[in-house]
């Protein structure tokens, strides 16, 4: 498969898990804010940070409340993490693609385009709005099912679940940090509730809390939590299964010997995670240095298999390692070709 | 509400489904009395459904849009099919054949002994001063001597019911995914009249196309590699480049995949540079390769015209085919036929004059505001004048033009093209069409069975060209003596 379809492929499966985990984040905010003593609500502030986009937000003229930031996290396609500028991108990838995809998958991507465009005021009404995600989310599992039931397992599929496991790990841990941005103070009469509460909220978030009670079969724990969307080997959504694919699909490539070593550097690094003893702040220190490893993998595996890229990209992309830590990490598009050329 | 066809017949023009009485003509006659059937309001509802299928089909064609990003916008099909009868057909496909081998004779002619000129058939000056002619190419042989390896001639019929050539498209020409998709929306649409009626399938070609293309392979061990070239997702044709891609099961590269060592061509992928043998490029010459053509081109290949000079690749279409891709080159297609082919020709040219020549310029200028006047290099519709829709001062300005540049010019009657029944604005009423075929030209030669319908959707309008209004038809070729 050509470098630059590899690319391609893989922004595709980082674009629609992007579309989807915005969508879960945006989910788990609300429910989390819904369930909180008035006094502690940390509002919508800490989206900003976690989804990495503070710079672009504070640039825009959008005001830090409910209203403007769910805009920002939904409909803004100013801001590349957008559902809506996810799906666009996934799309425009799509379109790159078309001799690789299974047709369908096109035409169901096209769809849900569309779909989300119209309905769009249903996902900024506070009413419509977890309606509005959670058809989001199911048009992004049909999707990954599509891709998984019918695509061959090609170099395509390879670096299509690369991107996917990547991307989905990042979410995961920017998902959790929602969490850890809510400060309520632990010798609060109301903390031990709401605590549990809140953890619980955010495993359903990830569509996990099910799948916590099979494999932990205790109560909902902050440390027994973590534990499981950090470290379980079998849940989906867990940040150590999702490496653990990427890894595997990785073996399928040449060239990967660099990837898996850092790659296994991530592994370790959660391994010696001491959850047990994570304060909120350490937590949010531990995430951050996560998504850090993250961007370290996806270089490695932009040097191995994508072309080169431009020298004025480059330097942008690097410009500051601060915003390094904080962005997703985002492709640049193609450059804007010679309309000159067209055929007739 | 139903449909008056008594009421339809465009006067003065011929139409390709009703007879001048206001009968359905022979092959499209289990078609009409369909509409007739279903009516309006239900051919309504199968239009909406075809532009539903379009839509989620992504079916497209690209315009740049600052918030949309690349948009497609959805590629205009009107469902009332254009027919043609399999007996007529054959004649003009033979027509065709002939057209485009004498086509192939003369770029070689021109890159090698310029017999034609030496034997006084086609003046030396007019390849002198073509813009399409590459000193480049001059005594290369590409495999089997074919240039044009796929050709797209627009056809056009005039009210006495003749088809004429209007122009060969020698360089990339493009439409062909549109007639294979056209086809599918309809048997979506209109399923039942598949069943009862014999249409001759289009879905044929990517499989021509690539039997082509792998003729063309400089190796003879392995599998070829074929890819197609484009220039990019924001190329209006991009949709057809992906499209005859996945149809050929072949990669769809960008001139940024490829590279040229050793005089051998390359594509960069994850398992490290892999050798291409076959070239379907959809770029024109002049961006092709930096190193000969224009150097600031970011979307060719520097080195690849080497290669190809070397037989280390194949290049479809040859560079430097365009030459016959001239509208004062065209008028002399009948002399290349009786020239190389020793046949008289098939299918008439739209009667020209060349401004080139000193006597049919004066005509030309003493009947501008009968004549329309064309740039020979120009296509899409741009750049011309139509004599009988111009004023007085246009018409002025316009053999200033003319007596500066003769060369640039030619001159045809008006060509009142046939007209179609199309659902416009909830009724039925005539719309003017024109027929692109195409030709593959290889080992053996191929035509499409029809080709790409255009129509002109506003009322009157001869201009088809889908960047200026004009939208498409399915085309079928029936047997009329079944």
């Amino acid at each position: 498969m050509l470098s630059r379809m590899a690319e391609n492929v893989y922004w595709l499966a980082r674009y629609l898990e992007r579309a989807e985990n915005t969508a879960r984040l945006v989910n788990v905010n609300t429910n989390l804010l819904l369930d909180l003593p008035l006094e502690y609500r940390t509002g919508w502030q800490p989206l900003i940070d976690i989804t990495g986009s503070r710079a672009l937000f504070d640039r825009s003229e959008k005001r830090a409340e409910e209203r403007d930031i769910v805009h920002f996290l939904i409909a803004d396609l100013e801001n590349p993490g957008s559902i809506l500028a996810s799906v666009r991108s996934a799309r425009e990838n799509a379109r790159t693609l078309r001799d690789v995809l299974p047709n369908e998958v096109w035409e169901h991507l096209n769809e849900l385009f569309m779909q989300i465009k119209e309905e769009l005021p249903g996902g900024l009404n506070k009413r419509t709005r977890f309606k509005f995600l959670q058809r989001i989310i199911r048009g992004m599992q049909t999707l990954t099912g599509e891709l998984e039931g019918t695509m061959s397992r090609s170099d395509a599929f390879t670096l299509l679940m690369l991107g996917r496991n990547l991307e989905r790990t990042d979410m995961t841990s920017r998902i959790i940090d929602v969490r850890s941005a809510q400060r309520l103070p632990a010798d609060s009469p109301e903390f031990a509730t709401f605590d549990t509460l809140q953890w619980l909220n955010l495993l359903k978030s990830l569509s996990g809390y099910q799948m916590y009670r099979l494999s932990q079969r205790t109560r909902v724990s902050r440390s027994a939590v973590l534990d499981f969307v950090l470290r379980d080997a079998h849940f989906p959504r867990a940040c150590l299964f999702c490496l653990k694919e990427v890894e595997q699909f990785l073996r399928a490539l040449p060239r990967s010997d660099a990837v898996l070593f850092s790659l296994a550097g991530v592994r370790a690094f959660l391994d010696d995670a001491a959850l047990e003893t994570l304060d909120q702040p350490g937590l949010h220190e531990l995430l951050d240095r996560l998504q850090l490893h993250l961007i370290v993998v996806h270089e490695g595996i932009a040097e191995a298999y994508f072309p080169p890229r431009a020298p004025s990209a480059q330097s942008q992309v690097q410009s500051s390692v601060a915003d390094v830590k904080k962005a997703p990490v985002t492709a640049g598009h193609p450059a804007k070709h010679s309309p000159a050329a067209t055929s007739r | 509400m139903s449909i008056n066809w008594m009421s339809y017949c465009p006067s003065g023009l011929h139409d390709e489904l009703i007879g001048p009485g206001g009968g359905a003509r022979a092959a499209g006659r289990a078609l009409i009395r369909h509409l007739s059937e279903l009516g309006c309001a239900e051919i309504g509802v199968r239009q909406q459904a075809a532009d539903l299928a379009i839509k989620v089909m992504g079916v497209t064609f690209t315009v740049y849009h600052q918030e949309e990003g690349s948009i497609d916008r959805a590629w205009p099909l009107d469902i009332i099919p254009r027919i043609i009868s399999s007996k007529e057909w054959h004649r003009i496909a033979a027509g065709l054949k002939q057209r485009v081998a004498a086509l192939n004779h003369f770029i070689n002619d021109v890159y090698h002994a310029q017999r034609i000129v030496k034997d006084g058939v086609f003046p030396l000056e007019i390849i002198a001063s073509s813009k399409n002619f590459r000193p480049h190419c001059v005594g290369i042989n590409p495999p089997q001597g074919v240039w044009a390896h796929i050709c797209g001639t627009d056809l056009v019929r005039d009210k006495d019911g003749t088809v004429y050539v209007l122009e060969d498209n020698l360089r990339v020409p493009s439409g062909v995914s549109y007639m294979i998709e056209n086809r599918q929306v309809v048997k979506r649409v209109l399923p039942e009249l598949f069943e009862n009626t014999a249409i001759q399938a289009v879905d044929d070609y990517p499989t021509q196309l690539h039997d082509m293309l792998e003729s063309l392979s400089p190796r003879r061990e392995g599998m070829p590699e074929i890819v197609v070239l484009t220039p990019g997702i924001y190329n209006s044709a991009y949709f057809e480049h992906s499209f005859l891609a996945r149809q050929m099961g072949c990669e769809l590269v960008e001139g940024r995949d490829l590279a040229v060592q050793d005089d051998c061509v390359f594509m960069q992928t994850i398992h490290g540079w892999k050798r291409v043998d076959v070239i379907y490029r959809r770029i024109d010459d002049d961006f092709l390769d930096p190193e000969s053509f224009r150097t600031d081109s970011t979307l060719g290949i520097p080195g690849l015209m080497r290669a190809w000079a070397k037989g280390n690749v194949a290049l479809a279409n040859a560079p430097g085919a365009g030459v016959a891709d001239d509208k004062l080159v065209y008028t002399y297609v009948p002399d290349m036929i009786r020239y190389y082919l020793k046949e008289d020709p098939i299918l008439p040219n739209v009667p020209s004059w060349r401004c080139s020549e000193p006597k049919e310029l004066d005509h030309v200028l003493q009947h501008l505001d009968s004549l329309v006047v064309k740039p020979v290099d120009g296509s899409g519709g741009y750049g011309m004048l139509m004599g009988p829709a111009s004023t007085q001062r246009e018409r002025s300005q316009f053999a200033i033009q003319l007596k500066a540049a003769p060369r640039n010019f030619i001159a045809q009657p008006v060509i009142q093209l046939s007209t179609v029944p199309t659902f416009v604005d909830d009724r039925i009423e005539p719309r003017h069409v024109d027929l692109r075929p195409f030709i593959l030209s290889g080992p053996k030669t191929y035509v499409t069975t029809g080709g790409l319908t255009r129509v002109a959707l506003r009322e009157g309008s001869l201009v088809v060209n889908s960047s200026q209004g004009g939208g498409s038809k399915d085309t079928w070729i029936v047997d009329t003596e079944a």
